[in-house]
């Protein structure tokens, strides 16, 4: 389980002290919790905060009840959180393999790897010896990306809006992984993300705006009022798509 | 052949013991071991060190190992090897020089490799410098390599220097004919105080000519590097050289492209980059629980892999 205690972060911008995050309190201990919120809410902050990328001014973080606070990125790591980018990193040389085995964090042989990049939606054979550069759409390095997640089948896997800067064909099936996951994790999935069919697979929904937790529920809580927020059925994909 | 030579004969040819086909193992300036083959010859040269290399045309699928290994701290040589390559041959070269030096004075190879390669003939050529010792004296190596290339004859160079050479000064020169095409892979990573120059010169005369030099680098600590490529298109060709290197700590990377068209249908690209390891790959792999150091050895080696 992961809690959040009062967690704060200011960064001084121009000379000014400006709150990205304001006393973020919650506790994770769900199967599939999603963050929503509109954008620069502090959704993508609070969860390199968790990470390790970022350290809150002030605040602290408990994993299974460890304080984690004062712990690097590395380090998390080794305690069992993942941390999926919402702009995947592109390395020049290292290829698929490479960084599904570095997950793995032990050799793993290339019939497992094949497996992780099929659940996925990856051809696993055109696929294990691609260097992840520029080569790759955008659509292909997100998979990689939830790949390497996969593969390390931590207790935490935070993933930050894997929809972003996907098509919606690429997203669809996108979709269904994560619908997968949701039933075979160990762990807890904690998904920052704008889309409604990622939240309404959620066990819970935190709606973070202006660095402030506004309302922590679940589905059936708070769905139908950002949906009427939104401006009905109709309106809601654009309310999503544009964030709110 | 003792421990470290063979060591050092693994490192540059990845060979263990004798190698298959024909082969000129040159170990401390003296011959120590040649093989010839029906269509490969090797004969010393009378006039100067070195050898001349002639692979009769139409061979095919054959190779020819030349390592160069010196252990004898001080040796300095200056070695001219010749390679004519008849016309319609396919063949891999592996040349690749070691050095172990464990006294106090420089030691050094300079190879100078020559190719004559007839029409629409093919040719791998694989070279790979390495040095080592815990002596104060230098390493140095300064191969240079002159191609000349008739009609249709293609050269694809691979070479890699990543440990131990404390200066090299490499040059490497084409010449192309009508539809011949010269592609080089370079990899080099220095440390320490090293230096390393390559300088790359081709023309490009004949029509539809292709040249492609791509440079990977990493320089580490007080190390400095410097990139010369020049392409001179004579007549309708492609061109394209691209220098991407890495760098860290104190080093210092130089890229300078120059090149010249002379024909309207000269097309000539250079690309270079030069920057540290990206934060954001190191965060990356830190959060697949890799320290900070292992992230960036990750990225080196997977950069001049």
């Amino acid at each position: 389980m992961l809690e959040l205690q009062n967690i704060c972060y200011e960064v001084d911008d121009k000379n000014e002290n400006k709150d990205i995050l304001k006393n973020i309190s919650v506790k994770i201990d769900e199967r599939f919790v999603a963050i929503t919120g509109p954008n620069g809410g502090g959704k993508s902050t609070l969860a390199k905060v968790i990470a390790g990328i970022i350290t809150p001014t002030s605040g602290r973080i408990l994993l299974d009840g460890e304080d984690i606070t004062g712990l690097n990125i590395t380090e998390r790591a080794n305690k069992g959180i993942s941390f999926a980018f919402q702009q995947p990193v592109r390395f020049k040389g290292l290829t698929v393999k490479d960084l599904v085995t570095l997950a793995a964090g032990k050799d793993i042989n290339v019939n497992e790897i094949c497996e992780i990049l099929s659940e996925v939606g990856l051809c696993a054979r055109e696929y294990v010896d691609r260097e992840v550069n520029a080569s790759l759409s955008g659509g292909e390095l997100k998979r990689i990306e939830i790949a390497m997640i996969i593969a390390r089948g931590t207790k935490l896997s935070i993933f930050d809006e894997p929809e972003a800067g996907i098509d919606l064909w690429s997203f669809n099936s996108l979709i269904k992984v994560f619908e997968k996951m949701h039933q075979v994790i160990n762990g807890s999935i904690l998904i920052i993300s704008h889309q409604e069919r990622i939240l309404d697979i959620a066990d819970k929904i935190i709606v973070i705006a202006s660095g402030e937790i506004q309302t922590v529920g679940t589905k059936e809580e708070v769905l139908p009022v950002l949906l009427s927020q939104a401006g009905g059925t109709e309106a809601t994909c654009k309310a999503l798509a544009d964030k709110f | 052949m003792d421990a470290i030579e063979k060591n050092l004969l693994e490192q540059v040819a990845d060979i263990h013991g004798v190698p298959e086909g024909a082969y000129n193992i040159r170990a401390n300036g003296k011959s120590a071991g040649r093989n010839v083959t029906a269509n490969i010859d090797i004969v010393t040269k009378e006039d100067k060190p070195g050898i001349d290399i002639f692979i009769k045309a139409g061979t095919k699928n054959e190779s020819v190992h030349i390592p160069v290994i010196l252990s004898q701290a001080g040796l300095q040589e200056s070695v001219y090897n010749d390679f004519h390559i008849g016309e319609d041959a396919d063949v891999t070269i592996v040349a690749g020089c070691g050095i172990h030096n464990c006294g106090v004075d420089t030691t050094q190879h300079d190879g100078i490799h020559t190719f004559y390669i007839g029409k629409n003939a093919n040719v791998r050529y694989i070279e790979k410098h390495y040095g080592e010792g815990d002596g104060k004296g230098q390493n140095v190596m300064n191969p240079t390599t002159l191609v000349n290339l008739e009609e249709n004859a293609s050269f694809e160079m691979e070479s890699t220097q990543i440990k131990g050479i404390d200066s090299t000064d490499r040059v490497t020169k084409g010449v192309l004919k009508d539809g011949a095409s010269l592609v080089v892979r370079e990899k080099i990573m220095t440390h320490g105080t090293q230096f390393a120059k390559t300088n790359f010169e081709v023309e490009l005369n004949g029509v539809d000519t292709k040249t492609n030099i791509i440079s990977r680098s990493v320089a580490k600590e007080h190390s400095s590097q410097t990139f010369l490529s020049k392409m001179i298109g004579n007549n309708q060709c492609t061109g394209h050289s691209e220098c991407d290197a890495i760098i860290m700590d104190r080093a210092s990377v130089s890229a300078i492209p120059e090149l010249t068209a002379n024909h309207v249908d000269a097309s000539l690209i250079h690309e270079a980059a030069i920057g540290k390891i990206a934060g954001e790959q190191l965060t990356k792999l830190m959060t697949l629980g890799l320290t900070e150091k292992e992230a960036e050895e990750q990225i080196v080696n997977g950069f001049l892999k």
